[in-house]
């Protein structure tokens, strides 16, 4: 999405769905893990929308939908890439949208070559290395940058949540009539070109007819008059190529015409309460507050040079100097100057990929001394369960925070390697404090939720016993550490000693006020300490603090606006802005200049959402316009024009450099400008559209503890002929520490099992309510068999394929407990934002129990002595850490 | 006949079902004297705190019922825009998640190479971590990298990971806290 439109964010909300003429979900089971989001394409069907579902397995919103539409697990791109292909091929694009609002007109540079080139390959590919020099995808004519910028954003934008780089200007050369052959539009056609039905029948399964349906329901659902939307969970995350999926939604989206509009967007449907919180506010290696990335180690590189090399020339990047200053006075208060540069000599320095697989390994090598695990369970909600236990007994000390004692805090005596005889309690040294957390009810503060809405909670009692909130941990945390530190005359001491941490306590416990923490992340003027309005209101100059720029508006006034609860009969509008709070400035719609045309008016009166009014000089309409609303539609800027001056009156997109929404993206991902097709890291079947047969940078780790299934044209690949999947239920969540351990949860889902077809069932002698065996080079997990016609056999590359299906909540903790389908899946990443694939892999399914003990070892053994998997000799770590750095 | 008599058969079921508005005896003449004297136990709250649900991101809006500063019951807030008034089985059954019979309460601490989980003051516990912190920092602290002359200021000593179900002020102080100290492996469930 950040790459694509500028914001990695859902570009629409839950509500807004009720707009839409069709709505297709993919990589969702919405109303069994969103229920109650889901009553918003409810809506949308009873006023004639038209809903699919595109998923390996028939659920409950399949049931509800007007079409469900089986596909293999891991071959989204090959679908979505067909419907791009149809729209191209029968020229179904919305055209006045495609010309004005996105890159189509632009012109790619000549050293670029297509995977239609070059077999699967983009231009620049680094067989060495197992990289692309991104340069070769640039525009033509684009401004190049030095070495250091490229090596902070050109390769990471998606993973920064906004796509920008080395083109951080207007593209030099533009067509409009888009017949230029190294147009976007042109190089889109023909990167699709072989995406015909036929093959989206050959590689998904999925017959042509049903897909013929798809893409014309979409078409016809979309234009002046028409929206369709999409809405997509982690069943299009969780893969090697994982965000080049959510791209091509993005392209689709665009050439339909379908963003900044009501009924349209692409609805990210987040699985925790704050998901999409910590990424804006980032517990994540790479980013700072707001998407502005973490600084990397280079010999030379100060304030200036960095926001040079980061910054945009248009478009409100244009003023990272702003937002990173004020974050700085926020920070570092009156020792943040102008002559200190405002002590960013203080922010660490990133030298590689830092982020939490790459952790693991580091602990498993016994590298990693400490680690905290604050709310989050890796040993059962991480791929390859045994390699994060085996990192977890390989600390010197742990901290894990949690309301029950989780699998994490456990694993020391209880992990599954403990029955194995892989690891003894004795030997484990990890020191390991567990100390229990406060719950939602017990404290003040904010969740974003999916739709990028802040929403308060009031505590309403104290929390119990020891139970403190993460506020009161880290609050007394940094202060313990101060107060230790305070007599240090060490350099390395000043950023911690010199920060604010001056925060208001409250009662007995001395609880840190939340509000407080809210009103530094909405930021104020420095000399009279009042709430700034909005990002607008940050300037570089040192004269303002603000905590995380994109949520500056949300205490404008000195009001919490996040604590509204205005209801909705009381509202005049679907969007209802005075419920919470939504980031940016409670825009609901983003991009939503795009709902009118290029001259400022409604695209349709019945698509009617933000316009512009000539009379009082400004945007207005149902949102608040995502928009400098005192620009014309028809301003042209001049020669000087800096930041959101130097985009047009007619670009909505204006995160983006050139204010377009990019259907071909030059710089901010590592795996290529267009989204290709490629089979998992493991897969019974070859790639038919190119040599390369899974995407070329993704990040693997060949190691004893990690060994993959051989893939389609390996030996032994037939060993492991099923594809495995996991999902959600709608009565658990996540790894289980808030669900198995509730009483009415767990009599609702009381046990692990796996979903089969009839079908399979008959081929394995595996028996309805009976136990299956399921096996991967990593280990064996036992399952109830659940026999349904809800999986479909589905018929891939002239020959029929069995998908088993597996939840994944489980663990040996809580009242309901049972095996980790976690533990089946191999630790194999998306090269862009390091998301595990856990939505695609092959297994092997057998009746009966698994052995216990170290039988169960020697079951695992003989299944990878006869695949040829040896673990001892994994092959070279060659594609380590790839698209990290 | 005695008035307490004419009571007694007129609260009979049969009675009140061919005397009153419910002759097919399926609601009012049905109810007990006893299901007809029981309360909801959100009648009763002291208070109704506004609140959202802590497990996934469409954030229902919730209304916590708290008697004696205690947590009743949890129900949908019919308010709010994005849920009106629902819930689904988990957000429904958050009652239990916060007032969990094997909730923790007391920390817990598990000494290096220990078999068994021992008692430990919430207070020394702070403490210990502080000190764990600041002399793991201490001994695998980078101050530059002389090869590629370069400054790194950081610690790869410890490492994060959590944050997804917090809320934006705890993640917040989070990554202000690890980044000041030279922080740099903090992560969360977004790699999920």
């Amino acid at each position: 999405m950040g790459t694509s439109f500028g914001r990695g964010g859902a570009t629409t909300f839950q509500q807004d769905l009720q707009n839409a003429d069709c709505i297709v979900i993919e990589g969702s089971n919405m109303a069994e893990c969103h229920p109650v989001g889901f009553q918003w394409v409810m809506e949308a069907k009873e006023r004639g929308a038209k809903i699919i579902h595109v998923d390996p397995r028939f659920s409950r919103t399949s049931a509800l939908a007007d079409l469900h539409v089986p596909i293999r697990a891991g071959t989204d791109i090959a679908f979505l890439g067909g419907i791009v292909n149809y729209i191209l091929e029968n020229g179904r694009e919305f055209r006045d949208y495609v010309v004005r609002y996105t890159n189509a007109t632009t012109i790619i540079n000549e050293e670029f070559q297509d995977t239609e080139d070059l077999d699967g390959l983009f231009a620049g590919y680094d067989e060495e290395n197992a990289k692309y020099d991104i340069s070769k995808w640039s525009y033509e004519g684009a401004e190049v940058h030095p070495a250091a910028g490229n090596r902070d954003m050109a390769a990471q934008g998606e993973a920064h949540g906004r796509g920008s780089g080395p083109e951080r200007g207007r593209p030099k050369e533009i067509d409009p009539t888009l017949e230029h052959p190294r147009c976007v539009f042109q190089l889109l056609k023909k990167h699709y070109r072989r995406y015909t039905p036929e093959l989206v029948e050959q590689v998904c399964g999925i017959p042509q007819p049903l897909f013929l349906e798809v893409a014309e329901a979409l078409c016809a659902n979309s234009g002046r008059e028409r929206t369709s939307a999409f809405c997509y969970a982690v069943g299009w995350t969780q893969h090697t190529v994982g965000v080049q999926y959510i791209r091509t939604a993005a392209i689709i989206q665009l050439l339909l015409g379908n963003i900044g509009r009501p009924g349209g967007g692409i609805l990210a449907l987040r699985g925790h309460a704050s998901i999409q919180g910590s990424t804006d506010v980032p517990t994540l290696y790479n980013i700072l507050p707001g998407y502005i990335p973490m600084r990397h180690a280079h010999s030379g590189f100060g304030l200036s040079e960095f926001v040079d090399n980061v910054g945009d020339k248009y478009g409100y990047w244009g003023h990272l100097d702003a937002y990173l200053i004020s974050m700085l006075k926020a920070w570092w208060g009156d020792n943040a100057t102008a002559a200190n540069d405002y002590c960013f000599d203080y922010l660490p320095r990133l030298t590689a990929d830092h982020s939490a697989y790459v952790s693991t390994i580091r602990a498993v090598d016994g590298d990693l001394e400490g680690y905290f695990l604050i709310g989050e369970n890796p040993a059962v909600g991480n791929a390859n369960g045994k390699l994060h236990r085996k990192a977890l007994a390989n600390l010197k000390w742990l901290v894990v925070r949690d309301f029950q004692e989780i699998e994490s805090a456990s694993f020391w005596y209880d992990a599954p390697e403990i029955e194995t005889g892989e690891l003894r309690t004795t030997d484990i040294g990890t020191e390991v404090f567990l100390l229990p957390a406060a719950a939602h009810t017990e404290k003040d503060g904010t969740f974003t939720n999916t739709q990028r809405m802040l929403q308060w909670h009031h505590k309403a009692v104290d929390p119990p016993g020891d139970a403190r909130s993460d506020l009161w941990f880290t609050y007394h945390l940094g202060r313990r550490i101060r107060e230790k530190l305070a007599t240090s005359s060490d350099p390395k001491d000043r950023p911690i000693l010199e920060l604010t941490w001056d925060y208001p306590v409250q009662g007995p416990t001395e609880e840190p006020s939340a509000e407080a923490v809210l009103e530094e992340i909405n930021g104020w003027t420095i000399a009279d300490g009042k709430a700034v309005s909005g990002y607008e209101a940050l300037k570089a100059d040192g004269s303002t603090a603000c905590g995380v720029w994109i949520y500056s508006g949300c205490y404008s006034g000195g009001e919490n606006l996040p604590a509204r609860r205005k209801p909705h009969w009381e509202q005049d509008t679907w969007v209802a802005p005075e419920w919470a709070w939504t980031w940016p400035m409670n825009r609901h719609i983003i991009y939503n200049r795009a709902s009118a045309d290029p001259d400022g008016k409604p695209w349709s009166e019945r698509k009617k959402y933000v316009w512009w009014d000539d009379e009082k000089g400004e945007w207005t309409g149902y949102d608040v316009p995502d928009f400098k609303k005192s620009m014309r539609p028809d301003y042209d800027p001049p020669e000087d024009a800096e930041a959101e001056w130097g985009l047009r009156g007619d670009e909505p997109f204006i995160m983006q450099s050139d204010g377009k929404g990019w259907l071909y993206v030059p710089s901010g991902l590592t795996d290529g400008p267009f989204p290709t097709h490629y089979e998992p890291q493991e897969s019974p079947f070859e790639n038919p559209l190119y040599r390369q047969q899974a995407n070329p940078v993704r990040q693997v780790f060949h190691r004893k503890n990690n060994p993959y299934n051989p893939t389609h044209g390996e030996p032994g690949a037939d060993v492991f002929p099923y594809v495995m999947t996991s999902y959600r239920l709608t009565e658990h969540h996540t790894a289980g520490g808030m669900s198995r351990t509730l009483p009415y949860l767990s009599e609702l889902q009381p046990e692990m099992f796996c979903e089969i077809s009839p079908e399979l069932a008959a081929e394995r002698g595996l028996e309805h309510s009976r136990w299956a065996t399921i096996v991967t080079s990593r280990t064996a997990i036992e399952a109830r068999v659940l026999v349904t016609d809800r999986m479909k056999p589905l018929r891939v590359e002239g020959r029929i394929l069995h998908q088993v299906g597996l939840p994944y909540h489980w663990g040996s903790k809580g009242l309901s407990r049972g095996d980790s389908a976690n533990d089946l899946f191999p630790l194999a990443l998306d090269p862009n934002v390091h998301i595990q694939e856990v939505k695609a892999a092959t297994c092997d399914i057998r009746p009966g129990r698994r052995p216990r003990g170290p039988a169960l070892l020697a079951l695992v053994a003989d299944y990878r002595r006869r695949a040829g998997v040896d673990v001892d000799q994994p092959q070279e770590r060659a594609h380590e850490g790839a698209g990290g750095s | 006949m005695p008035g307490g008599l004419r009571k007694l058969i007129a609260s009979w079921p049969a009675a009140r079902q061919l005397q009153g508005r419910d002759p097919l005896g399926l609601g009012a003449a049905a109810k007990s004297a006893h299901t007809d004297a029981l309360r909801a136990r959100t009648d009763a709250a002291d208070r109704v705190v506004g609140s959202v649900c802590p497990y996934c991101a469409v954030g229902c809006a919730q209304l916590i019922y708290v008697k004696d500063d205690k947590v009743t019951q949890i129900e949908g807030d019919p308010a709010s825009p994005v849920s009106r008034g629902r819930l689904c089985p988990k957000g429904s059954a958050s009652e239990q998640l916060v007032n969990s019979a094997t909730r923790e309460y007391k920390v817990k601490y598990r000494r290096p190479h220990g078999t068994r989980w021992e008692e430990l003051s919430l207070d020394q516990a702070m403490d210990m971590i502080a000190d764990r912190v600041i002399a793991t920092r201490d001994a695998t602290w980078e101050e530059r990298d002389e090869d590629k002359d370069v400054t790194l200021k950081r610690t790869l000593g410890f490492a994060h990971l959590g944050g997804a179900t917090l809320d934006n002020e705890e993640n917040y102080l989070l990554k202000k806290l690890y980044t000041a100290l030279g922080a740099i492996q903090i992560e969360n469930q977004a790699r999920i």
